[in-house]
């Protein structure tokens, strides 16, 4: 792999995810009227968010037990309407907690 | 001329600054530091010099599709594999944007609209579209740039300096994204019914893909398209959603 190569790589991967997120930013000018677009437009952030989150959450710790402990914590705590970095870094500790618990035994 | 006329007459009720914007943009760069420190020792140790590593990152400023470049690059793939593939893994970023340009109010001509799409990350996107009523281009400006540097930044100290923090340590940091998901999905499920039951449908289809053995093959991206685009439209068909709902949910 030269250095040439590299830089084609990295100007068709830059290149490829700019167009995807510009494209449709710039040709939608218009408030969208139409309600079932309306209504799909308000769901999509929900929807795409709990798809990311659900399996994978359970697959990204060191084990199975932290991934739980971590997602029951972040539930709860977001549940009761605690902000985004509170969430984040309690959740996190958890996870290494548990896992450093897990790692010892 | 006119649009500045426009945007001085109309005055939004709530208006979110560039320093609202740079609060709010904090903890999803802390999130990214580790992501992104990952991702930095992964592209050095597949052999890519680390002014690569963090020029990608910079041009990028995505996970998935840079995880995915950097193995393509080490296997020697062609060009046209690359672009088949950041299409597929970034693809979502399209509805994304669908969904920020009904958020943008008029301060965000079409020249914004050239920058502020390159800061259109599901992080962002998920903190941008948490906000209520629409949202002003230095609140998007402020709301990017701090993601920005930290994932520039944490491409960096794992390309030069990778392997020094403990392995579980690392781990940790990197749920903290989801962790961040969850604190945005949550409070509004718990409020709204309907947001509720397409927050299940997407979460059941996801499992399906995942654990069902004939669509393994399928690359995530095209899994949370999917899941995202089913969901909602069967959300949006059950339970239209009222004109003030858009504003105050």
């Amino acid at each position: 792999m030269t250095t040439h190569d590299i830089i084609i790589y990295c100007l068709t991967m830059a290149i490829v995810t700019y167009l995807i997120r510009m494209l449709p930013l710039v040709l939608i000018n218009e408030k969208i009227e139409n309600k079932f677009v309306q209504s799909f437009l308000y769901y999509i952030p929900y929807a795409v968010l709990a798809a990311m989150v659900i399996p994978e959450i359970f697959f990204v710790t060191g084990s199975y037990w932290s991934a739980f402990a971590g997602f029951i914590v972040a539930v709860i705590m977001s549940y009761r309407g605690r902000s985004l970095i509170t969430v984040a870094v309690c959740t996190c500790l958890c996870v290494f907690a548990v896992d450093s618990i897990v790692n010892m035994i | 001329m006119h649009d500045v006329n426009n945007a001085s007459l109309c005055e939004p009720k709530k208006q979110y600054t560039f320093s609202n914007g740079i609060k709010d943009g904090i903890p999803i760069a802390l999130g990214y530091l580790s992501v992104s420190f990952s991702f930095g020792l992964l592209a050095v140790n597949m052999g890519i010099p680390a002014f690569f590593a963090v020029l990608i990152s910079m041009t990028n400023l995505t996970s998935a599709g840079q995880f995915a470049g950097v193995g393509l690059i080490a296997a020697g793939a062609s060009v046209l594999e690359m672009i088949f593939t950041q299409l597929v893994i970034n693809i979502r970023y399209s509805l994304m944007s669908i969904s920020i340009s009904q958020k943008i109010d008029k301060s965000v001509t079409f020249l914004h609209k050239l920058l502020i799409s390159f800061f259109i990350t599901d992080e962002i996107f998920a903190v941008a579209s948490s906000k209520d009523g629409e949202i002003s281009r230095n609140y998007m400006y402020g709301l990017g740039i701090m993601p920005f540097c930290g994932w520039s930044l944490g491409t960096l100290l794992g390309a030069v300096s990778g392997g020094l923090l403990p392995v579980t340590l690392r781990v940790a940091l990197g749920v903290a994204l989801y962790a961040m998901f969850i604190a945005i999905v949550v409070p509004v499920a718990k409020i709204s019914k309907s947001v509720a039951i397409v927050v299940l449908i997407s979460v059941a289809l996801s499992c399906i893909f995942k654990f069902v053995p004939i669509f393994k093959s399928i690359s995530s991206g095209f899994v949370i398209i999917f899941c995202a685009v089913i969901a909602s439209a069967i959300g949006a068909l059950l339970f239209p959603v009222k004109e003030e709902q858009n504003d105050n949910s």
